[in-house]
């Protein structure tokens, strides 16, 4: 191969390259968009029945079950409209508590539970979880002053 | 008063930026010496006046001056003294008087040490760096003032965030902004250079130690933030993907393709233009970056609603910054002619590669971190991003890169043979590669692909690093510190990804329901619970567990994880406990007490997780021997009249 034509080549392999990786990533990209609903939605049955997805709202007072031999704990979220169960094994975040607004992500099983892999709190106690907040709008419920609010501090 | 007197010096040092932005330009275009001269003194000026101002803020946390609106915010009275001192960049406001001071270091720093440089040249430097102060002091007078006063003066302030009060994270930011700033000085010498039309090899031998020095504090903040993440947050993780972290992570992956292409600049005269665009790149992502921690845009878009001075105010800036400098760039890269010819297999095609892959990894970043935030601010829905994209993305491009450190560093410059290089690695290839798939296989008694292949890639760069620094010291014994440097900081990725494949296929974590005197096996390691105490802080309570650590039928350990109670703070806190040693960790949190004395509680062992912060730590001791090379120190007149011989390293 003479100059010019291996430059080719190397030009080919770069393109190749990046578009091999471009592909891959939005395949990717593609499979790990996590939509957010409220429960609201999720009753209206707006949720993919397969996919999972990520949920929120405050947590019901009154709601929080726990088993009495595991780690397995149940509580109810609410966007003042509607409310959903969601059913969760492990350990809460710090923040965790009820009428606090949380975010889970998890999937809806056959029998509309919902089962989260993951509850998150935010770092700060006076936070709230901003999709919460649209959702908590949204239902025409919103706690007053929950979206003015700026955290301080918690944004490392 | 004194909170006045660091308002009024704020006020001064922002019309000293000015006249350091504006004068010393008209001057090198005029070719008024006396106006060049004025750069040097303003920018030492505007540092007194920057400094006087943040020692203002400071005092006021340090006396408990509650009537200033943001020290009532971030401190209280039973803060300890150092959490006073660290609150002051512990929010918004703080944080970019920090900032700007950091930048008035460096603009100083640059003026002091660059001494030898063209006067013209320096003042276009100074005055760029002037700009981008100028901004900061702005944003900060007319939008986010640190030292607005409150009334009522309230007996006692809101405590700092109790996850803030870490020694970890107390230097975090100040480290992590040396970086982020740093990288303004490669971005003031080329647009300098741009606007002077003048970019030739020395522009980049001039801004190649600034640029290596802001990555090494760069890359040592992002490590300290994944170390006090890992310590603090309960979590076990050390890297989350959060938009926080992937904000100084974009400008880390475009400064370490900056610091690579500069080495090409420098050495051969090539990628000229391209080195100019990554200078601007890394620098706008720095921008970008700390607009996006500290606007409040991460919270809500509608932050911006809710507060649009500063929203206006922080596009505004960006659009100027970035579109001013790539603008410019437009305009005059057309006259940047590279004079070096190179063949298709030379170490310039090396670095090349290594460009392409950095930056397909911060595009890939900058995706996944801006896209949830531009679908919302259009109102078409809430989405964010998960976890598994973004390592599947960094598998894939680990895989071409760490396949090119291998050999990227043993090809010559201008061309070589490619036969050469495939006799002296292929060895090592086929070792690392074979031993790689077989460690997996014999602990697992299965094949392990991607674990086979991360400890493979570990093994390849390791052992091509340490051939290389061999066949170097068989000619001669003293060696470049640049050269060491590399040998370094690439030795660092190795020791990183070892860490990093190991950790994530080998850990084992497990949530537990654990009552007084039970235990649990994990990895050989017996957890004995015996229960919990009560615990006073200097502003907390806390209940603390103790947890037995045996193994082989001896206590070899102890861990202590407490549950706190901050002082004003109705929220408990978790503080974890780690026992480390350097091949594994083994770490317990508290989760909450049940009944009757059990709790729950997560327990961790974690192999090989030191050496991810070891690679870290390698690769900011390999960027700071880089930078102490003698070569840098040498005067310009010396140094552009004997031709650097070409094999002295990158």
């Amino acid at each position: 191969m003479n100059r010019r034509s291996r430059r080719k080549v190397l030009i080919f392999a770069i393109v190749f390259g990046v578009a091999v990786a471009t592909v891959l990533g939005l395949t990717a990209f593609e499979e790990n968009l996590l939509y957010f609903y409220s429960p609201t939605q999720v009753k209206a049955g707006e949720a993919p029945a397969t996919h999972s997805f990520r949920v929120g709202g405050l947590v019901v007072d009154g709601s929080v079950k726990r088993a009495p031999d595991s780690l397995k704990i149940q509580f109810d979220v609410t966007d003042n409209a509607e409310s959903m169960t969601i059913e969760y094994t492990g350990i809460l975040p710090d923040l965790f508590r009820e009428g606090q607004g949380i975010v889970a992500m998890g999937s809806l099983q056959a029998d509309g539970k919902f089962v989260a892999q993951e509850v998150l709190a935010k770092h700060d106690e006076n936070y709230m979880p901003p999709e919460v907040a649209a959702a908590l709008e949204a239902s025409g419920k919103s706690v007053k002053g929950a979206t003015e609010h700026k955290p301080q501090g918690a944004a490392y | 008063m004194i909170p006045e007197l660091g308002h009024f010096a704020l006020i001064i040092a922002f019309a000293v930026a000015i006249v350091q932005s504006i004068v010393p330009i008209i001057g090198a275009a005029r070719n008024q010496a006396a106006l060049v001269s004025l750069a040097r003194p303003a920018a030492l000026t505007q540092l007194l006046f920057v400094g006087l101002s943040y020692a203002a803020l400071t005092h006021a946390f340090i006396v408990h001056d509650f009537s200033v609106l943001y020290v009532s915010q971030h401190s209280n009275l039973v803060q300890p003294l150092m959490y006073r001192i660290s609150g002051v960049w512990g929010s918004h406001e703080g944080s970019l008087l920090l900032w700007s001071l950091i930048l008035s270091l460096w603009t100083v720093a640059v003026a002091v040490y660059s001494r030898n440089l063209p006067e013209i040249l320096m003042a276009r430097v100074l005055a760029v760096m002037g700009m981008i102060s100028t901004g900061f002091i702005a944003f900060m007078l007319f939008t986010s003032n640190p030292f607005e006063r409150i009334f009522p003066v309230p007996l006692d302030g809101t405590e700092l965030n109790p996850l803030l009060q870490d020694p970890g994270l107390a230097i975090h930011p100040p480290m992590l902004y040396m970086g982020y700033v740093g990288f303004s000085v490669a971005f003031a010498f080329a647009v300098a250079a741009l606007l002077g039309g003048k970019l030739d090899a020395t522009w980049a031998r001039w801004s190649r130690p600034w640029t290596t020095i802001a990555w090494s504090f760069l890359t040592i903040g992002i490590a300290l933030g994944s170390w006090w993440a890992y310590n603090e947050l309960g979590w076990g993780g050390w890297w989350f993907w959060d938009p926080v972290e992937n904000a100084s992570f974009m400008p880390w992956l475009v400064g370490t393709a900056l610091i690579h292409s500069l080495a090409s600049t420098e050495k051969r005269g090539v990628f000229k233009s391209w080195t100019v665009l990554l200078a601007i790149l890394a620098f706008s992502l720095s921008l970008l970056g700390t607009f996006i921690v500290r606007s409040g845009v991460l919270v809500s878009v509608h932050a911006f609603a809710t507060d649009p001075a500063r929203g206006v105010f922080i596009l505004a800036f960006l659009v100027v910054v970035v579109g001013g400098s790539l603008a410019l760039y437009a305009w005059r890269s057309a006259t940047v002619v590279s004079y070096g010819r190179f063949q298709w297999f030379s170490r310039e095609t090396a670095l090349l590669l290594n460009n392409i892959i950095f930056l397909t990894a911060a595009t890939a970043v900058l995706v996944g971190t801006m896209y949830p935030l531009v679908v919302d601010a259009f109102g078409v829905g809430k989405i964010s991003v998960g976890r598994p994209y973004f390592d599947t993305m960094f598998a894939l491009v680990a895989i071409p890169l760490l396949l090119l450190l291998g050999f990227g560093p043993a090809v010559r410059w201008k061309g070589d043979s490619w036969q050469r290089i495939a006799k002296m690695t292929s060895i090592f290839f086929v070792v690392s590669l074979v031993a790689g798939l077989l460690i997996p296989f014999l602990v697992e008694e299965k094949l392990n692909l991607s674990t086979g292949l991360g400890l493979a890639g570990a093994l390849w760069v390791a052992l091509t690093t340490l051939k290389d620094l061999l066949s170097r010291l068989t000619h001669s014994l003293k060696l470049p510190l640049s050269y060491m440097g590399m040998i370094m900081a690439h030795f660092g990725v190795a020791v990183f990804v070892a860490g990093v494949t190991v950790t994530m296929t080998y850990s084992e974590e497990k949530d537990l329901r654990m009552e007084p005197g039970s235990s649990y096996n994990i990895s050989g390691y017996e957890f004995r619970f015996q229960g919990t105490r009560k615990v006073q802080g200097p502003n907390y309570i806390a209940d603390e567990g103790v947890i037995e650590i045996w193994s082989d039928g001896e206590k070899s350990g102890e861990l202590l994880p407490q549950k706190r109670t901050y002082s004003g703070k109705s929220n408990p806190m978790t503080d974890a406990s780690i026992d480390k040693t350097f091949t594994r960790d083994l770490y317990a949190a508290l989760g909450e007490e049940l009944e009757s004395g059990a709790w729950s509680m997560r327990v961790y062992y974690k192999p090989l997780i030191r050496w991810i912060w070891l690679g870290c730590i390698l690769m900011t001791v390999g960027g700071v021997l880089a930078v102490s090379d003698r070569r840098y120190r040498q005067s310009v007149k010396q140094t552009s009249a004997k031709k650097v011989p070409v094999t002295a390293g990158v």
